[in-house]
């Protein structure tokens, strides 16, 4: 039983290995990259959508389909998370002390002036990357992340006060997620809507320069607000459980 | 292939391979966190600049805090089901 179960499994392995290394043969030689949808796009980004990044503009306007499935994907684990975390919180707030936390400043002295001074540099740094998109490498995706880190740089530095303020406006968080979640697909329907076409680029786009492109600046900032919130969402829950359980 | 991508594949290979013989699990999430920011040192290095940005956050940031913190929620949890066990 045992030996036949090593044999399959030796059997299995060499026939990964043996495609992988076969598969690996074939491949293009390194950094050398000669396909037709690569250079269209790159070529087509500006005069047609007055973007210069063209890897936002494909990721945003020629490819916004996908996007906003990734999106959804992003907002259903954010939900799925948040509703197991919210359960075991409210089995162990069933357990007696359901007090709530009492606010109060831990962590030293230096990396609260670290967490405090570096938080609005970040953010100023994220609303960069998510608005000018467009033009310089980054977008709503990252800009969204950066913009999480942001406000974790203050938990990090200790103000467990500020994530207990952070809970009170959970709502908040999880409002505007699903708002910013749903202004992505609003603009899928204002290109249906105004040209007949799910997700065409609907809006003027100018000539390239600051804040062109049509709606993909929109889209940025639309996908940015929701990654920040739904990042927030699932820290900020899992760091109120963390200070409800310490002592 | 240039001798910066040569240096950064083979750090790359190196700590994934460390981070997955690590067995201690707060360890192991701090050398995630490394093999996150070689990993977007790559990809910068490979002129990728918009993954290489993503990377930086989430390998070198979210993931590893997300990880400790629910490594302390599991000890924290185990810890009360002992002291429950030695009441009894």
């Amino acid at each position: 039983m045992n030996r036949s179960r090593k044999v399959a499994a030796a059997v299995g392995l060499l026939l990964v290995i043996g495609g992988f290394v076969w598969g690996a043969t074939g491949l293009h030689k390194f950094g050398n990259y000669n396909f037709r949808y690569g250079a269209i796009v790159a070529k087509d980004s500006v005069p047609d959508r007055a973007a210069v990044n063209s890897v936002v503009v494909t990721a945003f306007d020629y490819r916004a389909f996908d996007t906003l499935g990734e999106e959804f994907i992003l907002f259903i684990s954010v939900l799925s998370v948040g509703v197991l975390l919210r359960r075991m919180r409210e089995e162990h707030e069933s357990d007696g002390d359901d007090v709530g936390p009492e606010p109060t400043m831990r962590g030293s002295e230096s990396m609260r002036w670290l967490g405090a001074a570096l938080a609005a540099p970040v953010a100023l740094l994220a609303l960069e990357v998510i608005t000018h998109g467009t033009l310089t490498p980054g977008g709503g995706f990252q800009g969204g992340v950066v913009l999480m880190s942001a406000v974790a740089f203050t938990f990090l530095g200790g103000e467990y006060a500020l994530v207990a303020r952070l809970r009170g406006s959970a709502t908040w968080l999880e409002v505007s997620e699903s708002v910013a979640a749903a202004a992505f697909a609003l603009l899928g329907l204002g290109g249906l809507i105004s040209t007949g076409i799910f997700f065409e680029n609907f809006i003027y786009k100018g000539q390239a320069g600051l804040l062109t492109g049509g709606f993909i600046p929109l889209a940025n900032i639309a996908v940015g607000a929701e990654v920040a919130a739904g990042f927030l969402v699932v820290i900020s829950e899992l760091l109120y459980q963390r200070l409800l359980s310490s002592d | 292939m240039n001798v910066l991508l040569i240096v950064l594949l083979t750090f790359v290979g190196a700590v994934g391979w460390m981070t997955v013989i690590t067995r201690e699990p707060v360890r192991q999430a701090i050398m995630a966190g490394l093999l996150g920011l070689l990993l977007a040192a790559l990809f910068f290095a490979l002129q990728a600049p918009d993954v290489a940005l993503s990377e930086i956050v989430i390998g070198g940031g979210a993931i590893p805090i997300m990880l400790l913190l629910a490594i302390g929620k599991i000890r924290r949890q185990d810890a009360a089901a002992e002291r429950e066990q030695a009441d009894q």
